[in-house]
């Protein structure tokens, strides 16, 4: 393993600070001047902030049965090129990961293409049905790091509430996609006024809240801990943050979807708009701005969900949920809440980094020697138009096609090995 | 004059350019009355393709389309490949090797149109897209309104029905607001879409108050799945508190017109004495639709 030094970075984790970083072995060696050493590779790094590698807990790889739409080694690779040095999938795949033999599936096919590190979540319910609880410390074992029916809910309430017990027994989080199926229907956008301009069927937010209570109502009478996945509405953040004054153990995630775009992208059927749940409406980008400066929301996961251009070139009604996510979200999250003004870089870091690496279980990277040397390059002065064709994952369904965003990814190391430097993977 | 490729609705057209198409309209139904046949669209292919059943819009257009000496086709979705599992796109790539210049879409989701429109060369008309448009419905409406009163400024109009489901009144809403009119919805809660009076229409919940001073009253379909749905508890209710009944109508707007795009469900938007009353202009409807189908195909194919 070749040494690397980077220099005349600013380094930031809890807090912000120019020095080289000097990597071998995998870890962080050394930090500061570095000038006397002679690294088998120096990056330049003067400008640009050098900081955590990524970390996403939320995003579909569709491996196995949809690799049409993605695979592991190209949505790992696609997550290198957007700073993710650990990525967390989800199991709503087919088969679905509900077994020790498809966790282990999983891990080793993210071990084998060799970019992000890649890990199973596993499904809660068998066959994700929503009925009888999967082998729960088993999955842990073969190395699940949480569990989740994503895309689905889990309606029933009873069994909801046995797999939050069941999962405390072993300190595993539970991750909710949090929807009231019986309000949602077939509706295809946020319900408001641009769904009826557009004359498409609604999904009213109250889909999204009433889980979302039920979940905190839940984990509060439990003492347990449950994980609201991409939260997007102004009600659903006010609902965490109440929950969060009482202390019930309750956390969440929002996606830069939720905090940078609105419905009008419907309003031209653009099917990259259609996402789950829905684009919302500017008083909720807003309110889940609010909930990122005040804490309430801790983690920015990407939802990356590819889809093929056949599938998402087609009627609004029936084209898959779904936007990829990684190769935009860095720039995203900098252009909107950092050049914006609501938040600095050390918060940045604990959003996309340290709160997920912390919520799933994984070794959380500061700056310092001896930390595992999974470290991103970023430049905050670089804009750039994001360009779907351009995307390095299979997916190119991309909301964000066309956008001018501030800041880009130059380089991700990923245990002390280079995996892309200046977008070459 | 309407100088694009295709019509998918009138959300996004001025009002200059509605007007283009109405008074386009006149001389039209002025051949189509007198059995008139018309030759400018002689040697050019008008292609019906249906993903929803119609009888009236479909024979309508083709009716209009052979008046302007067209060729007519029609894809018959149920007998077709699309059967086969044949994407829209694909569809109407075929629709354009067989040389058509304009394809007439019904389609049960919003926003086909506007997808088959960025993938075909021939012209696409929207003949009713889901919960979105139907913009010569829309056309022929305002077509018939202008001939009763003149002018469509000022007027007060008022949808009684399943606003939520309905593209006819989300056409009408567009265009009345942007010629000048007055809009009213009228329905129980269920059966109005989140947001519709950002299109500019007032909503209301009590039929008496909204048909003080209307011009035109207009009753939108309401299907028996909505029932089954939960949208409404019975046919009996719906007709019991928002039926175009005699008593309403004459007691409260006796000069209105009494408007529907049919087929009309008697005894429940309306009763049978209104829709054959001398203030239904109902069948006047069918007529003008294609005298504006036939000035709107003549104007997107036409000079072409």
């Amino acid at each position: 393993m070749s040494s690397i030094l980077i220099k005349n970075g600013t380094l930031v984790d809890t807090s912000e600070v120019k020095a080289d970083v000097y990597i071998e072995g995998g870890r962080i060696a050394r930090v500061g001047n570095c000038s006397d050493i002679e690294a088998d590779t120096v990056i330049d790094a003067s400008g640009k902030f050098v900081m955590p590698g990524l970390v996403d807990m939320h995003c579909h790889l569709r491996e196995p049965g949809f690799e049409h739409k993605e695979t592991i080694d190209t949505g790992a690779r696609s997550a290198v090129m957007g700073g993710f040095t650990s990525i967390a999938c989800m199991p709503n795949t087919d088969p679905v990961i509900d077994n020790t033999a498809l966790v282990r599936y999983v891990t080793m096919r993210g071990a084998e293409s060799g970019y992000a590190r890649v890990y199973p979540i596993a499904c809660i319910t068998k066959g994700m049905k929503g009925e009888e609880l999967t082998e729960m410390a088993a999955l842990k074992r073969a190395g699940a790091v949480a569990f989740s029916d994503d895309g689905r809910p889990v309606s029933d309430s009873g069994v909801m509430r046995n797999a939050l017990e069941y999962a405390k027994t072993f300190n595993m989080l539970i991750i909710d996609h949090a929807e009231d199926k019986a309000i949602s229907g077939d509706g295809v956008v946020n319900e408001g006024a641009n769904a009826t301009i557009a004359g498409l069927r609604g999904i009213n937010r109250a889909a999204e809240e009433i889980m979302i209570a039920r979940d905190i109502i839940l984990a509060e009478s439990l003492g347990a801990k449950v994980h609201i996945a991409h939260v997007s509405t102004a009600g659903g953040v006010e609902l965490i943050r109440e929950a969060k004054e009482r202390n019930v153990k309750v956390t969440c995630e929002t996606c830069p979807h939720y905090f940078s775009a609105t419905d009008e992208e419907i309003l031209s059927y653009n099917t990259n708009a259609k996402i789950n749940p829905p684009l919302r409406e500017q008083s909720d980008c807003d309110a889940i701005i609010d909930g990122i400066r005040d804490g309430t929301i801790d983690v920015i996961a990407t939802d990356h969900a590819p889809h093929s251009a056949d599938e998402k070139n087609r009627e609004f009604d029936l084209a898959p949920f779904g936007t990829v996510g990684f190769e935009t979200a860095l720039s995203l999250a900098y252009t909107y809440l950092v050049d914006s003004g609501n938040i600095d870089m050390s918060r940045l870091v604990k959003l996309m980094s340290h709160n997920p690496a912390k919520l799933l279980g994984l070794p959380v990277v500061y700056m310092k020697p001896g930390a595992m040397a999974d470290l991103v390059i970023f430049d905050p002065a670089r804009e750039w138009t994001v360009k779907a064709s351009a995307l390095s994952g299979k997916g190119k369904n991309c909301l964000y096609d066309g956008w001018m965003l501030k800041g880009k990814v130059t380089g991700t190391i990923v245990g002390g090995e280079i995996k892309c430097l200046e977008g070459m993977v | 004059m309407y100088k694009k490729k295709d019509l998918l609705g009138l959300k996004d057209m001025a009002a200059e350019e509605i007007i283009g198409i109405l008074d386009h309209a006149k001389g039209m139904k002025e051949a189509f009355v007198e059995g008139r046949q018309l030759n400018s669209l002689s040697g050019k292919c008008v292609t019906t393709l249906f993903y929803e059943n119609s009888t009236r819009t479909r024979n309508s257009f083709e009716t209009a389309a052979r008046f302007l000496g067209a060729r007519t086709m029609s894809v018959a979705v149920a007998t077709s490949s699309v059967q086969k599992g044949e994407s829209l796109i694909d569809t109407g790539k075929t629709l354009d090797a067989l040389r058509t210049d304009a394809i007439v879409i019904r389609h049960s989701m919003a926003g086909a149109p506007d997808l088959l429109a960025a993938n075909v060369r021939a012209s696409v008309i929207n003949a009713g897209d889901g919960m979105n448009e139907h913009p010569t419905q829309s056309l022929l409406d305002l077509y018939t309104m202008r001939e009763k009163f003149g002018s469509i400024k000022g007027l007060k109009v008022v949808f009684v029905g399943d606003v939520k489901h309905s593209r006819v009144a989300r056409s009408n809403i567009w265009a009345l607001t942007k010629l000048g009119a007055e809009t009213v919805v009228v329905a129980p809660y269920t059966l109005i879409p989140k947001g519709i009076e950002e299109l500019g229409c007032e909503v209301l919940c009590d039929i008496e108050e909204a048909l003080i001073g209307a011009n035109v009253v207009m009753g939108l379909r309401i299907q028996r799945e909505r029932q089954k749905a939960g949208l409404f508890p019975s046919i009996a209710e719906y007709n019991a508190e928002f039926g175009i009944t005699s008593e309403r109508l004459y007691g409260i707007c006796e000069n209105a017109i009494v408007m529907h795009p049919g087929p009309v469900n008697r005894g429940v938007e309306l009763t049978s004495e209104v829709a054959d009353s001398g203030n239904s202009v109902i069948n006047e409807q069918v007529t003008n639709g294609v005298a504006v189908r036939m000035a709107v195909m003549d104007m997107l194919v036409g000079g072409r």
